[in-house]
Formats: structure tokens, sequence, C-alpha cells
């Protein structure tokens, strides 16, 4: 399980140190994740340090296998079994103040993620419940969070689905994940990660399995939600192009080490680490399409 | 330009248990001509995969015709594929799927080699055509990452000589930093060739590097086909335009794909 490095029993204090301005969101430092192989322990983090500030969205690239999904997955506590984490997550919400979610016993855990810290996977027909209603998943975790009563609940799982653009929200309530289609499920799946208001939204690969028109309806709500809510998002994918028109700063990961973290333009324009200017070389050379009446709508967007 | 595999008003339709049946394929006319590049695109459920299949028989029609060199393109059946449609060879979206991988990758590439009669290039010489190294063929396909499982697809596909070549989604599963090297390297391999390509893709933004024609598909039509110059620059259909504006650019300026 999960350890806490030393020094971090000072961490509770408010330092006035550098950066002990009032700043919301969640950081990140030298969290390192290994598991143990077949010869010895093996890897999969080597000192990850980020910061993932309210009201932003902050993009973590990288190819598969280079521990950007371990990271997203180690802050919620959600490493595989048995592998050993250190480091510190520290949280620090509106309703919360957590120096170091890593060292939380399961209970404390337990009030943390889902309410404080949501996450939304890559396939909502895999990360929602085929055989509980809508309704069902958005209010179990409400009532048990927020200690909603039944009605109050069903009444709040409504504004949620209007909230993320699913059409008759009300008898959604009613149906079951088979009857919508994939761009409804991830709409569906991000309101059940913002019911409990959390101050951090992780979202993993949350259009890789979207077609492209549905994609953009779905970052146009991550982005709706992250500037209206003032989360902290932290957007993990593998498409630098996603990255590039939803990402206000961009990481890259490399081989379970962040190698480049900066302003989108500057990571996507001019960036300085080798590894990620080999990324963006392989990007297919396309000129955005020369639609002339589409152009003002791509402009006018933020 | 004659043309190497020509659908007349395919029609493909599913039956479905107490609703009307789902006509996939609704009616397409299109030729794929002599070593041409052609890019089918279209969102999921638009019916672009059961083309493809169509077309190497594994969907029975239930409208129209599918001609391969002059010749209609029969159903395949428990039988062998009669030789003369061996020339139309696939490459699958999934090459963790479509590799055997109990077997050899050199004898899965030799399995390819005795499909047709004549002299098929030697294993080596199409590893070497995709960029791997000939003791590949002694080795399994667990040893490798997605990129190199479908380089070895295409190396398979190959071997048989095929005169048409589909990729029904080849680089969907693979890495973003791969999908633009996978495609660009099916192309050259199919224009070194002279294997016409028929491209399956729902990613508009690496067919339109590739390919020579674009045809854009939806609910089951052709709504546009052009060159792929015109296609991207001057679309005329309006699914085309908005699938265009749908495509997210990594130009850093952090402008949201409209939808």
């Amino acid at each position: 399980m999960s350890r806490v490095g030393r020094g971090q029993a000072d961490g509770l204090t408010e330092s006035p140190g550098a950066d002990a301005a009032d700043w919301r969101g969640l950081r990140i430092g030298g969290l390192t994740l290994s598991v143990r192989g077949k010869d010895g322990p093996s890897e999969i983090l080597r000192g990850v340090d980020l910061r993932v500030p309210a009201g932003e969205v902050t993009g973590l690239a990288g190819e598969s296998g280079s521990g950007k999904t371990m990271t997203g997955l180690a802050v919620c506590g959600l490493q595989p079994a048995g592998a050993l984490v250190r480091g510190t997550v520290e949280l620090r919400g509106e309703r919360m103040l957590v120096p170091n979610v890593l060292s939380l016993r399961s209970r404390e855990l337990n009030r943390v993620r889902g309410r404080e810290v949501a996450m939304v996977f890559q396939d909502p027909t895999a990360s929602l419940h085929p055989m509980i209603s809508i309704g069902g998943q958005l209010t179990d975790h409400v009532r048990h969070h927020l200690g909603m009563s039944k009605q109050d609940a069903r009444e709040h799982a409504v504004s949620l689905l209007e909230r993320v653009h699913v059409p008759r929200p009300r008898e959604a309530l009613s149906r079951y994940p088979h009857q919508f289609s994939g761009g409804q499920l991830q709409r569906i799946a991000i309101a059940s990660a913002i019911a409990c208001a959390p101050s951090v939204l992780i979202a993993d690969e949350p259009t890789t399995a979207l077609d492209v028109t549905v994609q953009a309806g779905v970052l146009r709500l991550l982005r709706e939600l992250c500037d209206d809510l003032g989360l902290a998002v932290l957007l993990v994918t593998h498409d630098l192009a996603v990255m590039s028109s939803v990402a206000d700063t961009i990481a890259v990961m490399h081989d379970g080490a962040i190698v480049e973290h900066g302003d989108r333009r500057q990571v996507i324009r001019h960036p300085r680490n080798d590894y990620t200017r080999s990324l963006i070389e392989s990007l297919p050379k396309t000129p955005p399409p020369g639609a002339g009446p589409y152009d003002e709508e791509l402009t006018d967007a933020r | 330009m004659p043309a190497d595999l020509e659908f007349d008003d395919v029609a493909v339709s599913y039956r479905q248990a107490g609703r009307a049946d789902l006509r996939a394929v609704d009616g397409v006319s299109l030729a794929l001509h002599e070593g041409e590049v052609l890019g089918l695109v279209g969102e999921s459920g638009c019916g672009k995969s059961t083309l493809a299949r169509a077309a190497c028989g594994l969907e029975p029609l239930t409208g129209g015709s599918i001609r391969f060199d002059g010749e209609p393109v029969t159903r395949l059946g428990r039988g062998r594929r009669p030789q003369r449609l061996r020339r139309i060879q696939m490459v699958f979206q999934n090459p963790y799927a479509s590799l055997n991988p109990r077997r050899r990758i050199g004898s899965q590439i030799e399995d390819g080699r005795r499909a047709v009669t004549g002299n098929a290039p030697p294993v080596a010489e199409l590893l070497a055509d995709v960029g791997l190294e000939p003791d590949v063929a002694r080795r399994y396909p667990h040893e490798f990452s997605g990129g190199q499982r479908q380089r070895i697809a295409i190396a398979r596909a190959l071997a048989a000589m095929p005169r048409v070549l589909i990729g029904d989604e080849p680089i969907a599963s693979l890495d973003a930093s791969l999908q633009a090297r996978i495609a660009t390297l099916m192309r050259d391999i199919a224009s070194r060739r002279g294997v016409s390509l028929l491209f399956i893709s729902h990613d508009l933004s690496v067919v339109r590097m590739i390919a020579d024609r674009i045809a854009v598909m939806r609910a089951g039509r052709i709504v546009e086909l052009g060159t792929a110059e015109e296609v991207w620059a001057h679309p005329r259909d309006a699914y085309t335009r908005r699938l265009l504006a749908a495509i997210p650019i990594a130009d850093g300026l952090g402008t949201l794909p409209g939808g």
C-alpha cells in the first residue's frame, strides 16, 4: 500500500513558503510507483511532479506505457494491488485540505475519492453499470457522500443531466445504459463524476472511444465545466490535437517522468524537449480544413 | 481509368429482432481505380466496415453487385475461396485479434504466399517491405507491439500478391504517433507494388495525407466523393463540413472544435 515520504508531518501546518498563497487544486510531488515484476521491482513512475490548478485544464500527454494513466489512478489510490507508491499528492479544495492523499487510510480515502476527486474513464459502456438505471447510478454516491434524501438526490440528478446537456433528463433517469449512445453515456459518466461537486476531475482519455463530432461536444462540455465550476481538470490523453484544443497547459510524459510542462502554445509550437518534438512531428501535417463558412465557427470558440 | 473494384448500387441489410431491417449499406456506387488510394471515411455505424466486408464476400448483398476485375465477387462459403478472389486482401483493425497467437510470424505469412499460385515474394522481402528484420519470422505475435503487429498483418496481406488491399480501420487501435506512420507505410507499399488501396478510417486528417480520392459515408450512403484536396478544402456536403469542423487541430491555440 501507499507510504508517505519523510518530512510529510510538517506539511500539515501551513508554511508561508513560496506557494503558500491560497491556491486551489492538486499538487503531485515526487510520485513514484513500482510493481513487483518477474525480475525484481519495475518502476512505472519515476518521480512525477505536476501541479493541476483549479479552473484550468492540465493536459497529460504521452504514448501508451508512458505512465500517464497510472499517474491518474495513483492520485485516486487506484494503483494495482501490491504496487508501492511514494510521494505526495496534495489536495486543496473548497471544502477539504488534504496534505497527502497517499497517506490516507482507506476509510478516509473513501471520503475523498468520488467526492473531492472524481474520475471519468475512456469507455463509458464499461464504467457505467449495465443493470442499474441511470437514476440509480447518479444518486447512489451522492446520498452516500452528501447524505441527501432519495428525493433530493433525484432532483439533483435531473439538474446534473441538464448540466451536461442530456436531452429529457427526467425520462433518462429511469433508463439503462444500453439505451444511450456512446456520446450520451460519456456525458452521463461526467455527470456522475461531478455529482458531489468535486474540486478535482481526472479525465482519462474521455473522448478516445468517441467519433469526432461527438468528441467535439464532449470537449466543449469539459471546458465549460472547468470554467463554470472552477474544477481542476487533469486530462490524460495521447491525442495532442485534443490537448491543443482544450488544455491550458500540457505536460508530456515519457517513461514514467514528465519531460516537459508548459503553456499549450509553447509545448505544441516550440517544444523544448526532444521527445516532445518527435511526438509533434509524428502528427499528420494537415492545414486546417479550408471550409470558408466554418472558419468563423472554429475561431469563436472559447 | 479501368476500375479494379466496382460497387454498383450495393445494399446490405441486417435483420433485427422485432424491428425493421437495418440497411447498413444503402445503394452505394463506387469504383476503386487501378493503383489508386481511395479513402473511405465516416463515423461509427455509417456502414463503412460492412462495405469493406462485402467487398471480400464476407457479407451477403441484399441488392446491387460488386465486381472485381470485371467479374462478380461471390459470397464466401464453406469451400475454398476462388483463386481469383484471393487477390483481394484485407488488413483488419485489431492486430491483436487478426494474428494467430500460437503460430510463428513466418508461417502465418507463408500461408498468404501459398494462397496464390505464382512467385510470391519471399517472407524476408515482405518483412523488409514493412520495415521489419528477417528474424521476426521465427518469433510469435505476443513479442511485438501493436504497431509492429500491424506491420506483420500488412506483410501477410501482401504475401498473396493482392491487386486490391482493403484496410478496415487499420490504424484505429494504434498510438497517435504511430497512426500517420503506418498509414503512410501502407500507401507507399501499395504504390510501389501497384496495388489499389481502399483505406477505411474515421480519421479524416490521416486519410487526407495518403488518399488520392476521399469518399465520405453517412448512414449507409456516400454523401461526398472527390479528390482529397477538394474534399478537404472545399467540401460540398453539409455533413462533410461538420465532420471537418469537428477535427481538433494541434495548433496550440486552444481552439475548441465545432460540434
